[in-house]
């Protein structure tokens, strides 16, 4: 079976989406497109399923924060404050990759502390469960769908999300001082 | 027994009970088998034949705390592990010590900035005998580390003295007390400003 190029493949996600992908990246290292959370699982099983790409592997989920927590720097910054959501995908039987990502707000209706909505994968692929509690653990991405949404690394009574870049650090855990 | 073949006559020895039993308390300090992060390995090699911990012998690791008297913490201390610590040393019984190896459990070490799950030294977990600093320290250094806890050993006087004080758990808070003029955020704040001012080049 044929290897495709990361065109090809974002053109496949084309074909059959249409506009649904908002946008991509084709000079980047790793080629990338953007879609909805909405359609996530849809473009998953899609990825997953279609014989021409047979995603059987998921790499790895990654949270990526866009912030800048200084005033002075942020309108520098050279981006809005959001986070996104990547995805890595790899297929077994075609060797050839696919990345993409969810374009999200920080805080989900811009209230702080409520976190945003996606999607859960681990229906399609097992081991985005534990990818995704460790996203949600460090960088506070709430997964409907998931069997278990709890912490993965930290203790289960921690507050806050500590790859988020407003993090502040606490002062105090179970009176051991933390800074 | 080479060095003391053929010194004695056929007699007694004669040494006092406490001597005896500091001796013996020194020359069989079993360390607990626990590592946290890479210092572990550095510990695993003094273990090995090239350092060898039992020449010291300190060579027994144990499993489980009840047989152990020296706990060697080796690398980073988290707070999810923090707790664990406490309980494993409170499970030791008397006399314990502990050797805090490496960067990390001196004081946090390289996450002492930005680790936001770090416990900045491991003293303020349980109070710690013999710091040996380090990233990771070298076998060698353990091993003077050790020779220092038997020092502490050597010097005990559990019969004739009161037992030694019992450390407060942890026996430092890890807060700095600030001089005053840091004290409250305010007149940290006109400090600093008064600073600034000084440091600016006169004009003219």
């Amino acid at each position: 079976m044929p290897k495709l190029k990361a065109e090809e493949i974002i053109a496949a996600v084309e074909e059959k989406f249409g506009g649904r992908v908002k946008s991509k990246k084709l000079d980047a290292i790793d080629p990338f497109f953007v879609i909805e959370p909405g359609d996530l699982i849809e473009v998953c099983t899609f990825l997953r399923d279609d014989s021409r790409l047979r995603f059987e592997m998921l790499n790895s989920i990654s949270g990526v924060d866009y912030f800048e927590p200084d005033p002075k720097k942020a309108p520098k910054a050279g981006f809005e404050p959001h986070t996104e959501v990547v995805y890595h995908l790899s297929s077994i039987t075609h060797h050839h990759r696919a990345v993409f990502k969810l374009i999200l707000p920080r805080w989900k209706d811009n209230k702080p502390g409520e976190l945003p909505d996606v999607p859960s994968v681990s229906s399609l692929w097992k081991t985005a469960n534990w990818h995704e509690r460790e996203v949600f653990d460090l960088s506070g991405i709430n997964f409907v769908g998931h069997p278990d949404l709890t912490r993965i690394l930290l203790s289960d009574d921690w507050v806050g999300h500590p790859l988020r870049k407003d993090y502040e650090f606490p002062l105090e855990y179970h009176g051991i001082r933390g800074r | 027994m080479g060095w003391l073949e053929g010194r004695f006559e056929e007699s007694v020895i004669t040494t006092s009970l406490e001597q005896a039993m500091n001796w013996a308390r020194e020359s069989s300090m079993w360390p607990m088998t626990f590592g946290l992060a890479c210092c572990a390995i550095e510990m695993m090699a003094v273990g090995c034949s090239r350092f060898d911990i039992d020449r010291f012998g300190a060579g027994a690791f144990r499993a489980t705390p009840r047989q152990a008297d020296l706990m060697i913490v080796a690398g980073t201390v988290n707070f999810k592990m923090a707790s664990r610590v406490r309980r494993l040393y409170n499970q030791m019984p008397d006399p314990k010590f502990v050797i805090a190896m490496g960067a990390c459990t001196c004081g946090g070490g390289p996450y002492y900035k930005y680790g936001y799950n770090v416990v900045k030294g491991v003293d303020l977990v349980v109070p710690v005998d013999v710091y040996v600093p380090g990233c990771p320290p070298r076998p060698e250094a353990l091993l003077e580390g050790l020779m220092r806890i038997q020092d502490k050993v050597r010097g005990m006087k559990d019969l004739t003295k009161e037992q030694p004080i019992d450390v407060p758990i942890p026996s430092r808070s890890g807060y700095v007390l600030l001089p005053p003029e840091l004290s409250d955020p305010v007149k940290a704040d006109a400090f600093a400003k008064k600073n600034k001012e000084l440091a600016t080049p006169a004009k003219g």
